[in-house]
């Protein structure tokens, strides 16, 4: 029963989202603002069907109701309460759910903070966003009903795939897809203000606060991911350029090159078509993403559902979405004004500088993921392009990148010349050449230095910055928010640069087979397996390891590693153990072996290794400070801001 | 108005050749080299490098050769399901590393347990081309005469273990 009122609510969802698509459309273009309004309505009442559609799903999985064949495939009466729930979106159906939740509570968001904005841009922006929620629900009724019901009904679920048990993959889809739909609204907003024509500093002003909510989110989304795979999958790495990875990437780099390029046209109303472009090509790196993901045209340890038929929905709704916008962009591009010519050197040349950057980046990842798709396509031949690829083309650009980003933010808006920068780069200049040399003499290695020379630079360029206003108190409450997270923002970068480098030139393992009592050494460290055990526990059996870690004779730790065999689904995953410190940390791994022959024992000694999520995390802190600026700001002020600068952009 | 179709023209090549990747399974493909024998090579054994293999390894009793590299992370995926079925005694599978390095290789391997009967050590893809392999995991099976009688690309699953290679080693083991 529960199930088919989830059922019964997602197809009412469907139908208010099309009332939502067509209405306010129609009210925007014949000016009748009680169709306009209705988006509001429409846009709650969406949300509130999707809710409810979503809890008696998650119901299900908490009864083990078995006869829900989704909760049959992936849950399991002894599975924990915290993986019953998230256990909803381990699986196809259960995530596209939670995708279209969010679609919906951004709209329901939208409706509820944006009263300031003109009413025709709320009308069809919202109207726009039913578009998609049409798509999107269309795509669950009819291709992966949640619902559907399994008879006859089983004594017990097959269980979660063990390795997506995990407190870090329970937050980890959720904190994405808030970043990823939230670019549905900087796609919605543009797409309202094509139909319009109407496009200047009051619609960045708009767009800025969604742009930077899915941002933030998006960054601590893909944190925590790289943070489960780190510890849940155990291979050492914290980032693998898997296609999933990239795929989750790309939206954030070309969402980076977005919150920048607002910052000129809220500014200076210039680079609107730039904003327009990007606001559209992030939403569709999501699609793309979601189209990825859910066809398996990319073989991927992530693209846990094959199905052709559902490739081909997602093809078609991004073919709608982005082909739709594209071709509106196309059609008004004519209206945009290109404004005049600024000064190569100059806040705005910077910032144009990082778009361009972030836009080459985005491409080498996206060639990277996606030309041996396109070799398959028009050749037929397959091929696999591996981390190598990426290390040699990536890397370079965010060296470029960070180069610039060091200075650029001390120029001036308009007009500035290097020479303002001469003290800077000297220092600077002699500061690398110290780190370069300290670090061949004590860590022998050049790239090392290099890269550490660079992540100081950079920190020393956002010190320079962060100075270079004066004191915070004396500046206006959004500025100082914004200064605020500026700083963060770039300091997270030096410190994830920083971290990247020394975990990438002096990370260590080694492996062994050791008996108890026996030990390995890595990096100065003497890990010594204590004692092994086995049992049961909760829904696996297990053996465990004790490792201890001594350096210098001084006890470090104990760690415990587990090899966990999961009857129900005949998997066997590794649980390594971890000391995580602002040092280096140290994990241990066991795997097969005998009391008699000796276990397999890995030792890794990664330093750093926090670093690079700290840095991560800053970034997203930062955004979601600079959120709390805005909304402090609030768009009351906008209209009348946007009369006292420049006139409004181009009108059709 | 011509400059603003660059990004709507460079959309509908993209989604053209989406498209066309729809239409085919990645996991299993056509191959011109089914049915002909296995190309013939000489490479040494990962595990000892003095070692020579030929494409005698290959004939005189059905063979499972599986490309594996320690840079593959679907690899990873497929593993368990390899040392889960190497169990069978009566499957040869051997192990084609591909593009690697041998140390790396043997690392991969001590961590994960060793599901392989030989393995064929193949850095510059000199075995690798004339097979046609596309990407790594991928996985042949050979006849008893040598000859190649099936590919499938992408990680194997439980499932296709049985309902693909075992109905397969049936049919080939009744010829």
């Amino acid at each position: 029963m529960i199930a088919e009122i989830g059922h019964f609510c997602l197809i009412l969802a469907l139908v208010t989202a099309i009332l939502q698509a067509a209405l306010p459309l129609y009210g925007a273009k014949t000016e009748q603002s009680v169709f306009m309004g209705f988006a509001d309505q429409a846009a709650r009442i969406q949300f509130t069907l999707l809710a409810v559609s979503f809890a008696c799903l998650t119901y299900s999985f908490l009864i083990s109701d078995f006869s829900v064949k989704l909760a049959a495939t992936h849950s399991h009466t002894t599975k924990p309460f915290l993986y019953k729930i998230s256990g909803v979106w381990g699986n196809h159906e259960g995530s596209i759910l939670l995708w279209t939740l969010m679609l919906g509570l951004y709209g329901f968001l939208f409706s509820l903070f944006s009263k300031p904005l003109p009413a025709k841009l709320r009308a069809r922006t919202l109207a726009v966003q039913g578009l998609l929620g049409i798509g999107f629900i269309s795509f669950i009724i009819f291709t992966s009903n949640p619902f559907e019901r399994l008879f006859p009904v089983p004594m017990d679920g097959l269980g979660l795939n063990p390795i997506l048990q995990d407190p870090g993959l329970a937050i980890h889809p959720p904190l994405l897809y808030m970043g990823y739909v939230g670019y549905s609204l900087a796609f919605s907003m543009a797409v309202a203000a094509l139909i319009s024509g109407e496009i200047g500093a009051a619609w960045a002003k708009a767009v800025k606060p969604w742009s930077l909510l899915a941002w933030s989110f998006l960054t601590l989304g893909i944190t925590m991911g790289s943070i489960w795979a780190y510890y849940e999958l155990g291979w050492g790495g914290w980032w693998m350029w898997d296609p999933v990875e990239n795929v989750s990437f790309m939206p954030w780099l070309i969402g980076t090159a977005l919150l920048h390029s607002i910052m000129v046209m809220e500014r200076r109303q210039n680079l609107a078509h730039w904003t327009v472009l990007l606001a559209i090509t992030a939403f569709s790196l999501s699609l793309v993403g979601t189209f990825i993901v859910r066809s398996g045209v990319l073989v991927s340890v992530h693209a846990f559902a094959v199905d052709p038929a559902r490739g081909v929905f997602i093809l078609a709704l991004l073919l709608a979405a982005t082909g739709g916008a594209l071709s509106l962009y196309a059609f008004r591009a004519k209206t945009l004004v290109r404004r005049a010519e600024f000064d190569q050197i100059s806040r705005e040349g910077g910032l144009v500088l990082n778009n361009l950057l972030l836009a080459t980046a985005t491409a080498t990842v996206f060639l990277g993921t996606f030309y041996p798709l396109l070799m398959d396509a028009f050749t037929g031949d397959k091929i696999s392009v591996g981390k190598p690829y990426f290390e040699l083309t990536f890397a370079p650009i965010m060296v470029v990148l960070i180069v610039f980003m060091g200075a650029a933010p001390m120029l001036k808006w308009q007009k500035d010349s290097l020479a303002s920068l001469k003290n800077f780069g000297l220092v600077s200049g002699l500061g690398a050449l110290i780190i370069i040399g300290l670090t061949f003499l004590f860590g022998k290695s050049v790239l090392g230095g290099f890269g550490l020379a660079l992540a100081a630079y950079l920190a020393f360029g956002v010190f320079k910055a962060f100075r270079r206003k004066g004191p915070l108190s004396a500046l206006p409450k959004q500025a100082r928010y914004n200064h605020i997270s500026f700083t963060l923002a770039h300091l997270g970068i030096a410190i994830f640069t920083a971290g990247a480098v020394i975990m990438s030139v002096w990370a260590d393992d080694t492996i062994g087979r050791v008996k108890p009592g026996e030990s390995l050494e890595v990096a100065g460290y003497t890990f010594t397996l204590t004692d092994v055990s086995g049992g049961e526990s909760g829904n696996y059996n297990y053996r465990r390891g004790e490792v201890s870690i001594y350096k210098n004779g001084r006890d470090i730790k104990t760690l415990h590693t587990e090899q966990r065999f999961y009857p129900v689904r005949q998997m066997i995953t590794t649980e390594a153990g971890f000391r995580f410190s602002p040092g280096a940390t140290l994990f241990a791994a066991i795997g097969e072996g005998t009391s008699e022959d000796g276990y397999i024992l890995r030792a890794n000694y990664q330093p750093a290794m926090i670093w690079i999520w700290i840095g991560a995390l800053l970034m997203s802190l930062a955004g979601f400070l600079a959120l709390i600026g805005l909304r402090s700001f609030s768009h009351a002020t906008i209209p009348a801001k946007a009369k006292d600068s420049a006139p409004e952009v181009a009108v059709s | 108005m011509k400059r603003a179709l660059i990004p709507l023209l460079f959309f509908i090549g993209l989604s053209v050749a989406l498209a066309i990747s729809l239409t085919k399974d990645p996991r299993r493909l056509e191959d011109t080299l089914i049915d002909h024998p296995f190309p013939a090579f000489s490479l040494s054994s990962l595990d000892e490098p003095d070692a020579v293999l030929t494409e005698q390894t290959v004939q005189g009793h059905i063979s499972v050769v599986n490309v594996f590299g320690s840079w593959c992370v679907t690899c990873n995926v497929e593993h368990p399901i390899l040392m889960e079925v190497s169990r069978d005694e009566n499957i040869r599978l051997i192990g084609l590393n591909w593009r690697d390095d041998r140390e790396e290789a043997k690392t991969w391997l001590a961590k994960r347990g060793n599901p392989y009967d030989l393995i064929i050590f193949d850095p510059d893809s000199e075995l690798a081309i004339p097979l046609g392999v596309s990407g790594a995991p991928e996985t042949f099976v050979t006849d008893k005469n040598g000859r190649i009688r099936y590919k499938h690309s992408g990680a194997i699953s439980f499932e296709d273990w049985d309902n693909i290679f075992q109905p397969l080693f049936k049919t080939l083991e009744a010829e």
